[in-house]
């Protein structure tokens, strides 16, 4: 993969300095030298280590575990089973009120039940003085069950699949018009049937705890995207305070949803430490974690499209079916991009959901846009087809100006320009239009395009800005660092917020005794921080020119907030160059060290003030607008004419994400969605054995993410012009990029070869 | 994994005498997959006996042209090895396509000889499979055969053998040298890997006290025109669902010599013996090819999955022996 230049466009004009750089991510170095702390690598002394035994059987009852031969192994201390595991609280009922409640993987209260539910449940934790010993006593357990009947074939069971209900986070059904008439009096249409796999997230970085208890205080090293979260949930698993349950993870290992939810080796790790009295630490292996995290749900979706001669869409319908786990996980909005692409006159969208006896499904990047745009964008290029007409024009003609489904505004729209500029770093007018009509000696050439789309979110978050009699500014939010380069970012809008360098700002996060941040999720944590921490800025710089106007010695004395800009690290008057000072001068001559600012209070009281802020802001700003990123994914494909192996060989991604603030990281977060786009359209698939419900490649051998081989240069671009309604303008970039992604490359594929495949992944098989 | 006595061998006699001593040990080799499959808990050694000090790692050219290979080379090595590309060049390519380069520079090529299946249901202790746990059933059967076998399988097992150099060295007619305290043996390596039959758990016929020492390839002229193809579901990094390693000569249009054997088909590297019966003397045309191909998989047998490794199989034959006509032996 190389590097390609991720913008041509003239810079706008800023009104900072760092905000828009591509600046090198600040964690880098700790990174590449190996210093930054990931959970499983927290000293402590006297430290033991767990691991898990899990169910071979996919429903039933424990008989019997025999654990002898496990406690035999030298080192072993405790093999910790439903039969002398303290009680545990069950997770609470989920509830939209309280979104932590949303919080628990699975609703199993783990080592407190004899019951089954999945094949692959943990049913002990051993724990020993070496990792070695306890792996080796966890295959020395000896369980016996009494199996009962259980539902997992996905395929079979899509007969019974149940309409899913709304929620305000979540709308299962939506219409206008009567789309199945429109459809059958199109004159021309397609009435299509897509499925996607299963698939799981393989982050580099396994799930990982290390988990320490002082009387009923607990301390918790573990990779996940959603500390607030976590925190509440140990706490009431345990029956402890929540402000005595210490949450740590500054440094995350990818997680890309599936570290987002609490699941058992979380819960297990602070019940061995609980047990044991030590502190504990448990590694998932690649397959523990395939067995006890949630992966994205696989689907069965139904997309139709009716059109007039014209290509302007009479009607459009889709419909899926997804997966969750008897004993949780949530439907995925599937259909959501079908709400807002295409200004059909008619459009009808439903979701619907099978109960199956596995482990629940999960958030993973883009869930429900990620797949559901596969079968959208592909139905539509095979109606470009129909019609005869270029699958961009037939976008074209059905961009829509208002929200198709409801007519609400855009708050920002810029999908035509995402398009212009693609098609023209693609060389898009250079495709000859027939199938098959495209080739480099025995590889036949495709060009495909799709439209990428991701909704827009916003969370609440609580921030804290310190200046420094120095000058230098602390940034403090318990936010999460997954890769993205959030800490970066972050530092350079409070960089420019306060007109400092980028280099005087450090930015604290990724711990729960820092401020509460918003989870990492939805593309929305740079937004919620962002519009925290803007407003914190704001307040702090009022209270440092108060500080300074109230000064006899300050030439700031008597100026008004309106007056100030923030720049050269100080307050200056507008327009009047050299009639202000440093914040350090300021701080000294008040005989301050520091000022600082807060926006969100983590008091109790302070944090219901906060979700009820969040849910009203959230619903008031639904029933106003819809906003979304959006981009055009181009790709070229090689198909080997005797094997059927598809190489993509080119891509081009332009995108509208509202304004960037890092273009480096963001740029990566791009190209990183658009790679993970790449896998689902060719390789990735979670093997279920129908028969029992059992993951059967649990291992980064058998389940194929795209390989450096698999990947060509990938030329990320995007418009950089912020939305309006956004904290400085910004849409979140971190799942836009995985949308569309996979349609873009079956519809090269068939501009290769003639073949819709509609079955991911597109394995060579599909084309012999 | 279970704890396991180390010793580490210097010399041959002294690994026989070891392994003789205790046959439920295991050779360790680059450790690649011994060292995988003992974390899988599916190998159970009691005693691992290291022998990459074994004198054994040099590639020798032999009187009348040919070449002896020492099993503890490690595969990098041998891929990289003049004397290999110039006479055996499907024999390099193939190597390269397997694995990665980590995993090359420690694996041995008495190891990659020794690799055991990938078969899922093989690696999942929670599964029935009588590879692994003789007299048990195969759970694959009904279950995932994608990359399962279409020759040679049986009802019990249908795994296929994953290496790609033993699909070259098939090929390439190499003989593997055997040595045990009874004294040495050789063995044609096409009659090393065994069909699985009744008695899946029977992989190899080295028997258990027996510890390869070199593997012989025989001086030929035809192999310098050879390739190895494989095709697999990504890049780079997985293992074939169909390889073909190919050598041919031609004269005035007729195919005066030819090596044949495919890999991801069989429980072992299988030699194309019908294939190449049936092109021997005939035109050296793509029709001709087909017709050998097709003779090669008449018997084969489609399970639930791999159906497509029938038409995979004929149209990579048919690619590969196109592409060494037409372009010669990979450089
Ligand atoms: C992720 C992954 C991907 C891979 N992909 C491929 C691929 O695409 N293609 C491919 O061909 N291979 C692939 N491999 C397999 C790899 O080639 C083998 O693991 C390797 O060749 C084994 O060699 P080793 O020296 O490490 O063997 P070891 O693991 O040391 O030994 C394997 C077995 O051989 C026995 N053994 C070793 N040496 C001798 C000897 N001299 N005499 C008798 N017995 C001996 C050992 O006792 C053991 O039973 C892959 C492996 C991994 C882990
Ligand atoms: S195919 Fe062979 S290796 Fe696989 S499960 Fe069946 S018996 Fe075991």
């Amino acid at each position: 993969m190389t590097e390609t230049p991720v913008r041509d466009r003239p810079a706008r004009e800023r009104t900072g300095r760092s905000v828009g750089r591509p600046i090198d991510r600040v964690d880098g170095p700790a990174k590449t030298t190996g210093t930054a702390r990931f959970s499983a690598e927290y000293p402590y002394p006297d430290i033991a280590y767990a691991a898990l035994v899990h169910a071979t059987i996919t429903r039933g009852r424990i008989t019997g575990i025999g654990a002898e031969e496990a406690l035999a192994v030298p080192g072993v201390l405790a093999v910790i089973t439903h039969t002398n595991a303290p009680p545990m609280k069950p997770p609470p009922p989920v509830s939209v009120l309280n979104l932590s409640s949303l919080a628990s993987g699975s609703k199993v209260n783990y080592l407190n039940t004899d019951e089954v539910h999945w094949s692959g449940q943990p049913v002990a934790v051993v724990v020993a003085e070496t990792q070695e010993a306890a792996a080796q006593a966890a295959g020395l357990v000896r369980v016996t069950y009494q199996e009962s009947p259980a539902t997992v074939d996905f395929a079979g069971e899509q007969g019974n699949a149940t309409p899913q209900k709304s929620n305000p986070l979540q709308q299962g059904e939506g219409h206008k018009g009567d789309a199945e008439a429109a459809l059958a009096a199109a004159p021309v249409s397609v009435d299509l049937r897509y499925t996607t796999p299963p698939h799981h997230h393989n982050a580099m970085e396994p799930h990982a705890t290390t988990a320490a208890w002082d009387g009923d205080r607990l301390t918790v090293h573990d990779g996940t995207q959603n500390i607030g979260w976590l925190r509440t949930a140990l706490a009431q698993r345990f029956g402890v305070p929540a402000e005595g349950v210490r949450v740590i993870a500054p440094f995350v290992g990818g997680a890309f949803g599936g570290k987002t939810m609490v699941w058992a080796g979380t819960v297990l790790t602070v019940l061995a430490a609980r047990v044991t009295g030590r502190a504990v630490r448990m590694t998932l292996t690649r397959e523990g974690v395939y067995r006890t995290v949630g992966g994205r749900t696989p689907s069965a979706q139904r997309v139709a499209l009716g059109a007039g001669a014209d290509g302007r869409l009479t009607a459009l319908i889709h419909t899926s079916v997804t997966q969750v786990g008897r004993v949780g996980g949530s439907p995925e909005q599937v259909t959501s991009q079908s709400r807002h692409l295409y200004d059909a006159a008619a459009i009808l969208v439903q979701q619907r959901i099978v109960e199956l006896d596995m482990l629940s499904n999960t958030v993973m990047r883009a869930p429900g846009e990620s797949i559901g745009t596969f079968a959208l964008e592909a139905a539509v290029d095979e109606l470009a087809c129909e019609l005869g007409m270029d699958p961009i024009e037939l976008r074209m003609r059905n961009e829509p100006e208002r929200n198709p489904i409801d007519g609400k505004r855009f708050s920002h729209r810029m999908l035509r320009e995402a398009y212009a500029l693609g098609a023209e770093r693609f060389g898009w007018a250079d495709r000859t239009a027939p199938p098959g009509s495209m080739r480099d000696g025995r590889w036949l050439v495709g060009m495909g395009v799709a439209s990428a789309y991701h909704p827009s979110w916003e969370m609440a978050a609580n921030v804290t800005v310190r200046m420094s009699a120095d000058g230098t500014v602390l940034v403090r939010c318990g936010f999460h660092e997954m890769g993205m380069g959030g800490a970066t970012a972050q530092g350079q809008i409070a960089a420019d917020a306060l007109g400092v360098p980028f280099e005087a700002v450090r930015v604290e996060y990724g711990d729960s005794d820092l401020p509460t941040g918003p989870g990492a999720g939805g593309s929305a944590q740079t937004a919620s921080v962002a519009a925290s921490l803007t407003k914190a800025c704001e307040k702090l710089r009022r209270s440092l020119l108060a500080l300074a106007r109230r000064s006899a010695g300050s030439p700031l004395r008597g100026a008004r907030p309106g007056e100030v800009e923030a720049r050269d690290g100080g307050l200056h008057r507008a327009g009047h160059p050299g009639s202000g000072e440093s914040y350090a001068a300021i701080l000294t001559r008040a005989g301050r060290p520091f000022a600082e600012a807060a926006v969100g209070s983590d008091t109790r009281a302070g944090t219901v003030a906060g979700q009820v802020r969040f849910m009203s802001k959230f619903l008031m700003d639904r029933r106003r607008w819809m906003k979304a990123a959006c981009g055009a994914q181009f790709c070229e494909v090689r198909v080997d004419q005797d094997t059927g192996e598809v190489r993509v060989s080119r891509w081009v991604g332009a995108f509208d994400v509202g304004r960037v603030i890092n273009a480096k990281t963001a740029a990566s977060q791009l190209r990183g969605g658009i790679v993970m786009g790449i896998g689902m359209a060719l390789s990735e698939e979670t093997l279920v054995d129908p028969r029992n419900g059992r993951i059967m490649n649990p291992s980064l051998a058998e389940y194929h993410v795209p390989v450096h081989a698999d990947i060509p240069p990938i030329d990320v671009c995007y418009l950089d012009e912020p939305d309006p309604t956004m904290p400085l303008g910004l849409v979140g970039i971190g799942e836009v990029g995985i949308t569309g992604a996979a349609a873009a490359v079956a519809n090269a594929v068939h501009h290769a070869t003639g073949r819709r495949v509609r079955d991911l992944p597109i394995t060579l098989d599909k084309l012999l | 994994m279970r704890p396991f006595a180390y010793v580490s061998a210097t010399d041959v006699a002294g690994a026989v005498r070891a392994i003789s001593a205790e046959p439920g040990a295991r050779f360790l080799g680059g450790g690649t997959n011994l060292v995988d499959l003992m974390r899988e808990d599916i190998e159970r050694p009691g005693t691992v006996i290291d022998i990459t000090r074994l004198p054994l790692d040099g590639v020798e050219e032999l009187p009348g042209g040919g070449v002896r290979i020492g099993a503890l080379v490690r595969n990098s090595h041998l891929a990289a090895h003049p004397l290999i590309r110039a006479r055996y060049p499907v024999l390099s390519q193939a190597i390269l396509t397997g694995a990665s380069a980590q995993l090359r520079n420690m694996a041995t090529v008495g190891g990659n000889l020794m690799q055991r299946t990938r078969c899922v249901y093989f690696y999942d202790g929670a599964a029935d499979c009588g590879r692994r746990e003789p007299g048990a059933g195969c759970d694959a059967i009904g279950g995932f055969t994608r990359n399962h076998a279409i020759l040679g399988a049986s009802d019990r097992c249908i795994a296929t053998h994953p290496s790609d150099m033993c699909v070259a060295l098939a090929a390439l007619d190499a003989e593997i040298e055997i040595e045990s305290v009874r004294g040495t043996r050789r063995v044609p390596l096409t009659a090393f890997h065994r069909l699985p039959g009744d008695t899946p758990h029977l992989e190899t016929v080295l028997a258990a006290d027996e510890l390869i020492t070199a593997v012989e390839l025989p001086a030929s002229a035809l192999a310098a025109t050879s390739r190895y193809r494989k095709v697999r579901d990504r890049a780079s990094y997985a293992f074939a669902l169909v390889s073909v390693a190919a050598a041919l000569e031609t004269g005035e249009g007729v195919v005066t010599g030819v090596r044949l054997a495919l890999g991801g088909v069989a429980a072992r590297p299988w030699r194309a013996h019908e294939a190449e019966r049936a092109l021997l003397g005939a035109p050296a045309t793509e029709e001709s090819f087909l017709r050998a191909a097709e003779a090669e998989l008449a018997p084969a047998v489609a399970r639930s999955q791999n159906g497509f490794k029938i038409e995979l199989a004929r149209r990579t034959i048919v690619a590969t022996l196109r592409q060494v006509l037409t372009e010669g032996g990979a450089a």
